[in-house]
């Protein structure tokens, strides 16, 4: 009966999100549902870098690579010719992709595929190496993705980037694709598949003595995340609606590789707290970069105070409490429950 | 390509390999004691030339007053952060001492941008390094003749406190055994912290040396050269000192002369650096002059 009762449970708060975030929609102001839209994409980002980080025990630093082709795809995908002829007005643009034109859903997909492409061909060099060093040669490999799209003049219009790319990243798009991410990491990391990636994490000689092939594993956690990397980078592009290369450097995979921290690292849903707790933070901290007049002090203003606090933050978080928020563990009603109750869920308990 | 230029744009590469080899060491010393990339280094070289730039102009120090007290707070600094960042993480998985890595360098950077304001400020020039100086045809800026001469002193001198002091073998002990040097009476914390000094002090003196010849400092100045003279350091051989100086130098002269005699490729500049790390990594993964180090299970 406990099952049905949490699945009924389940339902009802995904019913009760989908309502808030439908109230939300109408009735919030352009900047504040921007947030909210935000918080998505970033989730779909954090998940994404937690697959590897979190579940593969893969240190990746180049997940700004991986976004910046999956925006630049969907973007040069879904404009129409006529939008491209303005974009490129220094070289114009390679006739094939001129004319090349897909709905947004289509775009969504193949942004992610070319993501996950690039992934495959990084994925082979570069997954032989460990720790530091895989962390270092996909940082290495992002700068060389961002240099050719600034380079690439006739294919990416190099650094002046893309504008005015459709706007097609709506409140439900994003959500749904975050939804969408969460099931699919929900089931990703339940079946075999990521129990062998959770092996490979713990003990990867352990793991191959049991039959595991390593680099399977890896490169097929690699590809996925760099998918969901693409999708991500899309939706970005599609909500901000200008892209340009200097958009995708180290800040930005260290931005996401905060919200995977604070939430918990290998913790689904601390990177979806994670991901919502960082975008409105950061968005609420923004008159810190403001002038400010306290009693007797005053500011005029400190661009980069704001980014002070997040690394401030994330040094704490590191330093003092290295699981963050949720640790490994993730939402249950059991346990979620158990803090209403007086005796608490010992009976229930939790998985761990 | 006259032989004059060719001459010309060798001082400009032996220079820049020099400063990157400075940094290179500083990255090399660090993980071959820790394992760890430190990722702050290429701050804490953007903090030497800042702090070089306000003891010349707000203190109104001499210059080369001015380049000693910068030098030695950047030393300082560098024990500093291994106090804070880094030491109360000893034990912990590596994933988190890279990423309090990482994070003491965003804090350094943004800090600097709060702090030094975002604009870029340019050093006073000083005459004895802005002279040109006429070498037969060819004519460069003192300054570029200077960093190569001071660069090989410097290793001199420290390949003396690696190799011939007490100090030194108390760091070789450490790199090659955290535990069994603690054994043997070594005080561990404070070899890991003269290492990180002087690995801080030569990037405080890198950065000194590279306002000299690029003389605008801006708080990101540092993120480039960072990430470049580690991948110098991973080209030579992580945790080997003579490595680091040849791959710094290797990195400087490919980098000025590719631009040089392939100028259709400058807007490539930034990305030699790794394709050449992961050219390295693939090929020979412990680097030109590191040992292969096997993977005890």
């Amino acid at each position: 009966m406990k099952i049905k009762r949490n699945t009924l449970l389940s339902l009802a708060g995904i019913a009760l999100l989908a309502g808030a975030i439908a109230v939300a929609d109408a009735t919030l102001g352009r900047f504040s549902v921007r947030i909210l839209n935000l918080s998505a994409i970033y989730i779909v980002l954090a998940l994404s870098l937690n697959l590897l980080n979190g579940f593969t025990g893969l240190f990746s630093l180049g997940h700004a690579g991986f976004m910046a082709v999956g925006a630049y795809v969907s973007a040069l995908l879904t404009m129409s010719p006529a939008q491209k002829d303005m974009n490129f007005f220094l070289e114009p643009i390679v006739p094939f992709l001129r004319d090349l034109q897909l709905p947004f859903p289509l775009a969504l997909l193949a942004a992610g595929a070319c993501a996950g492409l690039v992934a495959v061909v990084i994925g082979v060099p570069a997954l032989r190496l460990r720790d530091d060093y895989l962390a270092i040669a996909t940082l290495g490999f992002a700068e060389i993705i961002r240099v050719l799209i600034t380079n690439a003049q006739s294919l990416t219009n190099g650094a002046q980037g893309l504008k005015a790319i459709t706007k097609y990243s709506t409140t439900w798009v994003v959500w749904s694709v975050a939804a969408l991410s969460v099931a699919f990491m929900l089931a990703l990391v339940r079946s075999s598949y990521g129990r062998t990636m959770k092996a490979v994490r713990d003990d990867e000689v352990a793991a191959e003595a049991m039959g595991v092939n390593v680099f399977k594993v890896k490169s097929t956690s690699f590809v996925i995340s760099s998918f969901m990397a693409g999708v991500g980078g899309a939706l970005l592009g599609h909500m901000i609606t200008t892209i340009d290369p200097k958009m995708f450097t180290l800040t930005l995979t260290f931005n996401i590789l905060l919200i995977v921290v604070l939430g918990g690292n290998g913790s689904i849903t601390g990177s979806v707290i994670g991901a919502i707790v960082v975008t409105v933070l950061m968005e609420a901290l923004r008159f810190l970069d403001m002038p400010m007049n306290f009693l007797f002090i005053k500011t005029d203003g400190l661009p980069g105070l704001r980014m002070v606090i997040f690394s401030i933050l994330l040094m704490i978080v590191v330093l003092y409490r290295q699981r963050g928020l949720m640790g490994n563990k993730e939402f249950n009603w059991d346990d979620f429950l158990g803090i209403f109750r007086r005796k608490g869920a010992s009976g229930a308990g939790g998985r761990s | 390509m006259e032989l004059s230029t060719f001459f010309q744009q060798l001082t400009n590469a032996l220079s820049l390999g020099s400063l990157y080899a400075l940094i290179a060491i500083g990255y090399t010393m660090v993980y071959g004691i820790l394992r760890l990339i430190n990722f702050a280094h290429g701050d804490v070289f953007m903090l030497g030339a800042y702090f070089a730039f306000y003891a010349a102009t707000s203190l109104a120090m001499p210059w080369w007053v001015a380049f000693i007290v910068a030098i030695g707070l950047t030393a300082m600094f560098g024990m500093g952060l291994e106090r804070v960042a880094y030491r109360p993480l000893r034990d912990s998985p590596k994933i988190s001492v890279m990423i309090s890595a990482i994070g003491a360098s965003f804090l350094i950077e943004n800090v600097g941008i709060v702090v030094f304001g975002g604009r870029p400020k340019s050093f006073p020039s000083i005459p004895l390094f802005d002279t040109v100086v006429h070498l037969g045809p060819v004519s460069v800026l003192s300054v570029s003749l200077f960093i190569p001469v001071i660069t090989a002193a410097i290793l001199v001198a420290l390949l003396w406190i690696v190799n011939g002091t007490k100090t030194g073998l108390a760091m070789r002990a450490v790199s090659t055994d955290l535990d069994a040097a603690r054994l043997m009476a070594i005080d561990v914390n404070r070899t890991i912290s003269m290492t990180f000094g002087i690995g801080s002090l030569l990037a405080g003196l890198g950065g000194i040396m590279w306002t000299m010849k690029y003389p605008q400092l801006n708080p990101l100045m540092g993120v480039m050269p960072g990430l470049k003279c580690f991948i110098a350091a991973v080209i030579g051989g992580i945790g080997n000192i003579p490595g680091a100086v040849l791959g710094g130098f290797l990195l400087g002269v490919l980098e000025i002369m590719i631009v040089a005699f392939l100028p259709e490729l400058t807007g490539y500049r930034d990305a030699f650096a790794f394709v050449l790390l992961i050219v390295v990594l693939l090929v020979k993964p412990s680097g030109l002059l590191g040992k292969h180090q096997a993977v005890k299970v």
